[in-house]
């Protein structure tokens, strides 16, 4: 399978994106350039970490007028799995490809560190390799990461099982903990932590590899029975 | 637009004076011109001849620093140096200050450090890996202290996480002597083929030059002459930069795409003197000149003068200088990052910096004269230094060993640093195996088993104690670290950081330190390959402790030989490499006791330095042991603790020999030490490895499982200390977090 990585300018984890999935898949991993206009060739897309435009504004409010996201919008309504890391996961919101925002962190600090997170539900394809309450060692590394929403997003999340992740040690202020959700479809996840810093031993966790496997594994089934 | 005084008019009144000449400069400027310098020209030399850009007080001793090896690709003299790390990659690396500026305004201040030295780094076509920074604040009790030391590090962390460079490594000290002059170091460490070093020289006659990235304001004018000056809290904060560490990121791209084309003749950052510096500086080291058409250059805003333009010191500006016939290039990829690029001038051979400005000739000075030639100053050194700590009487031995220890771990310059730390992206570019809280920060190498080791470290009470052996000891302690975590010392950088040259003491300590420092590299095979000096750290009369800081890189071999400063087992065996040394000198305890730095500058050899570092080197790599720590700054106790991983159950039992002085054993910081944790199937290998190297080793206790600190004494039946290693842990861990609470917006 191919996987595409978005890269705007200031985008700053899309090689450990690229080089993550490739360690965990073997799949084809390609860098395309935010001034793209199409994604017809790719089974995956991942929206990387960052500071797209320097978040001057708010994160990823620029980002998401970038010509690259039209064909993100038209490649989340086909269903292909989408996952927006950190930065992306501002950008997807701010697309309103997700619900919420996400806001400076309650203490108004940066944080980088390992947190751990547990898995709410393994029902989307970045999730079913994990069994819901899986904890999770994966770290973070954001001065944006609340995610904030109101209380009927709230809801909403909660009845369709949406919280793909929560955090055990809320680090952030984010509401009801949330550290991922999944839009309407489950073909879209944004979630603040890095699950491309926790796919090797030096690296302290392999938990994040998880996610990778787990779209590889959605996607080659679902060729597997387009080709029957 | 006001008119600018006339040469005459500058003469007359002396207005080279506020333009940073001295009588004796400006006259040395008039008899080699031949004429009397126009306000421009005049403004020229005035930054190009100021201590940050000329070195001019220090030039004659940093000449004493060993910058020779065989690991040496490129020494001092361009953006940043260079060390081979085998496999035919280079590791380009330097360390800066941003003193002065961040005691004025701490966040921009710190983050234009960062993206200076991040610049230094890419200019060498090198890939940068790692930052690492060095800060020194007076004591956190005070709250504006607290609002600078918050703010430099929320600076560091806005511009080293926005450009997608994990910051892995550094220290932080807080002591009274720093209270007005805060110091900031900003280290950065890049990756390059080895035989793919860019220059910084202006060569090709004909090449033309470009100017690339930010537009030119009117921010930083100034600044290298205000980096010059005694109290720069006087001056205005308009003269310290802002920051764009997204120009940053994208420039660093831009320039790394443009170097790999292969058509970049020479290309340097416009730092401190900005288009000034960069283009005389180019000019002089291919030995010929330079003429720059200035209405070319892309202004922030309309009615800049030549003067503004020239010293602007506008963050996120690059001087390239192309090929002929590729420039195509240049704007191709430029435009491709959305950056602004401008053709302004070219290449000449009659070693002249000629400037243009409406088609008429606003300045033609040799380039010689402006860099070259700059004055030299042989600044007069103290014939004698009172050692200030040595009438400081020893204080009476303590009632309570362990109260002791918890007040210095409780003590910010040792507690742990996550507070800081944590604000950093240590993750980013997924390559970082030991990052903060190691002795050493290692990087993996990509397509190879090396990784590369940096620290960054330096004492400035011992250097304030004895400059000699203080400045030995900024190195021996930074290899250390480096030897420590498992790898091999390569080359070092630093960041000289003194008070006034003017003042004979100021320049005692200076001259001694380099001798020292100098003494140490040459034993440890680790020579100077870049560096900075920042004088003028004084303020009211009072110069800060002499302050080198070391920065280390060297290599690591093989991942697996990587050592970790912590252990979390039972059933190790703990050993001590080294002396036992009973002497308080110098200690951290001594002075929190004194209210005053005290004693002489802890004991240190630099032939046992050597012994230990290769005894521990050959540990790691021949016997495989567990963890491995320097002893440093709160002494044995410290260290013992600081060994024991946060989270790990577990407890150490530690008896020493009978005779020596409990708290200069406890507490004492005797140099060239080392503690090692090994299983206990290794311990025949370890003490036979010592016996064949004659190196001092003694066992020292091991860990169990009863989560408690025991010290003991041989021969005496209650122990030194007896505590619970959970509750010290605790202590290190929140001291720093809790200095942070009080109010300091």
């Amino acid at each position: 399978m191919k996987w595409a990585v978005i890269v705007f300018p200031g985008s700053n984890c899309d090689e450990d994106a690229q080089q993550a999935i490739i360690r965990v898949t073997g799949d084809e991993a390609t860098l395309v350039w935010h001034q793209e206009t199409s994604l017809a060739d790719y089974d995956a897309i991942v929206l990387p970490g960052g500071f797209s435009y320097g978040d001057y504004l708010r994160s990823g409010a620029i980002a998401r007028f970038a010509p690259i996201m039209k064909a993100v919008r038209d490649k989340a309504v086909q269903g292909t799995p989408i996952i927006g890391i950190c930065n992306g996961f501002q950008v997807l919101t701010e697309a309103h490809l997700l619900p919420g925002a996400l806001l400076r962190n309650r203490d108004l600090h940066f944080h980088c560190k390992m947190v751990e997170l547990r898995v709410e539900t393994n029902r989307s394809p970045f999730t079913a390799a994990y069994q819901p309450g899986d904890i999770l060692r994966i770290p973070i590394a954001h001065g944006e990461g609340r995610y904030f929403a109101d209380s009927a997003i709230l809801h909403e999340l909660q009845e369709d099982h949406r919280v793909a992740f929560r955090y055990v040690d809320n680090p952030n202020g984010s509401s009801e903990s949330i550290a991922g959700i999944l839009s309407k479809e489950r073909n879209v996840l944004g979630l603040m932590p890095h699950p491309e810093r926790a796919v090797a031993d030096f690296m302290r966790s392999t938990d994040g590899a998880g996610v990778f496997r787990s779209i590889h594994q959605y996607v080659t089934e679902r060729e597997g029975a387009h080709a029957h | 637009m006001h008119t600018e005084p006339t040469a005459e008019q500058i003469e007359r009144e002396g207005i080279y004076r506020s333009l940073g000449l001295t009588d004796a400069e400006y006259a040395q400027v008039v008899e080699k011109l031949g004429r009397l310098p126009n306000y421009l020209e005049t403004g020229l030399f005035g930054v190009l001849w100021s201590e940050h850009c000329s070195y001019k007080s220090s030039r004659i001793h940093l000449k004493k620093f060993p910058t020779d090896g065989p690991q040496v690709l490129q020494g001092p003299g361009e953006n940043a140096g260079v060390v081979d790390i085998g496999d035919g990659i280079g590791i380009a690396f330097k360390m800066e200050s941003h003193n002065h500026p961040s005691a004025v305004e701490p966040y921009q201040g710190a983050a234009t450090g960062v993206g200076g030295i991040l610049r230094d780094i890419f200019t060498m076509g090198a890939r940068p890996i790692a930052f690492l920074n060095s800060l020194r604040f007076g004591p956190l009790d005070d709250a504006h202290t607290r609002y600078l030391f918050g703010n430099v590090v929320a600076g560091i962390g806005g511009y080293g996480n926005c450009v997608g460079i994990p910051t892995i490594g550094g220290e932080a000290v807080f002591d009274p002597s720093y209270r007005h002059n805060p110091l900031v170091n900003a280290m950065c460490v890049g990756q390059l083929p080895a035989d793919r070093i860019v220059k910084g020289a202006a060569s090709g006659v004909g090449n033309p030059v470009f100017v690339v990235g930010s537009r030119t304001g009117r921010d930083g004018i100034h600044g290298a002459t205000f980096a010059s000056a005694e109290d720069p809290h006087a001056k205005e904060r308009s003269a310290v930069q802002v920051g764009d560490p997204f120009l940053g990121k994208l420039l660093m791209e831009a320039c790394l795409e443009l170097m790999a084309t292969g058509a970049v003749v020479g290309i340097q950052d416009m730092g401190a003197a900005g288009l000034t510096s960069s283009s005389a500086e180019m000019a002089s080291r291919a030995g010929g000149g330079i003429e720059m058409m200035l209405d070319r250059v892309p202004c922030r805003e309309a009615g800049m003068t030549p003067y503004e333009m020239m010293l602007s010191e506008s963050q996120e500006r690059m001087l390239v200088v192309m090929e002929k016939g590729k420039e195509e290039l240049a704007f191709q990829i430029l435009r491709k990052w959305d950056l602004q690029v401008a053709e302004v001038g070219r290449v000449t051979d009659d070693g002249r910096l000629r400037l243009y400005f409406h088609d008429e000739v606003v300045a033609d000075v040799p380039v010689r004269l402006l860099v070259d030639e700059a004055p030299v100053y042989d600044r007069e050194i103290a014939a004698v230094y009172e050692p200030p700590g040595a009438h400081v009487a020893l204080p009476p031995d303590p009632v309570n060993y362990q109260l002791e220890l918890e007040k210095l771990l409780a003590h910010p310059s040792i507690a742990k640093k996550q507070w800081i730390y944590h604000q950093y992206d240590t993750s980013v570019r997924a390559s970082t195996v030991f990052g903060p809280g190691y002795d050493a920060a290692l990087v993996l190498v990509p397509d190879s088993e090396k990784l590369v080791a940096m620290a960054s470290d330096g004492n400035g009470r011992y250097v304030y104690l004895n400059p000699r052996v203080g400045g030995a000891i900024a190195v021996a302690e930074a290899c250390r670290n480096v030897v420590a975590a498992g790898g091999v010392p390569l080359a070092i950088t630093n960041c000289l950081n003194f008070g006034n040259p003017e003042k004979p003491e100021v320049m005692y300590q200076f001259s001694q330190a380099i001798e020292g420092m100098s003494e140490a590299c040459r034993a440890l095979s680790a020579p100077v390959v870049s560096g900075n000096v920042s004088f003028y750290n004084e303020t009211g009369g009072e110069d800060i402790y002499p302050t080198p800081v070391v920065g280390v890189v060297g290599v690591v071999e093989d991942s697996q030989l990587a050592t970790p400063s912590e252990f979390s087992e039972a059933g190790l065996a703990v050993y001590l490499v080294g002396n036992l040394s009973d002497g308080l000198e110098g200690s951290l305890y001594w002075q929190m006791k004194a209210q005053q730095a005290a004693g002489d500058a802890p004991s240190f050899d630099l032939a046992t330095e050597v012994k230990v570092q290769r005894f521990v080197q050959r540990a790691i790599r021949e016997v495989g042991i567990t963890a491995a720590h320097d002893i440093s700054e709160g002494g044995l106790a410290v260290a013992l603790v600081e060994m024991v991983e946060e989270t790990a159950p577990i407890g150490m039992t530690v008896s020493l020999p009978a005779g020596f002085q409990l708290p200069g054993v406890l507490f004492g910081e005797a140099q060239s030490r080392f503690l090692i944790a090994a299983q206990a199937s290794k311990e025949n290998m370890l003490q036979d490895l010592a016996f064949t190297l004659h190196t001092p080793l003694l066992r020292l206790g091991e860990t169990n499982t009863s989560g408690e600190l025991v010290i003991s004494i041989d021969g005496e039946s209650s122990p030194a200390i007896q505590a619970n290693l959970h509750e010290l842990k605790k202590i290190y861990t929140s001291a720093l977090e809790n200095n942070m609470n009080q109010s300091w917006r």
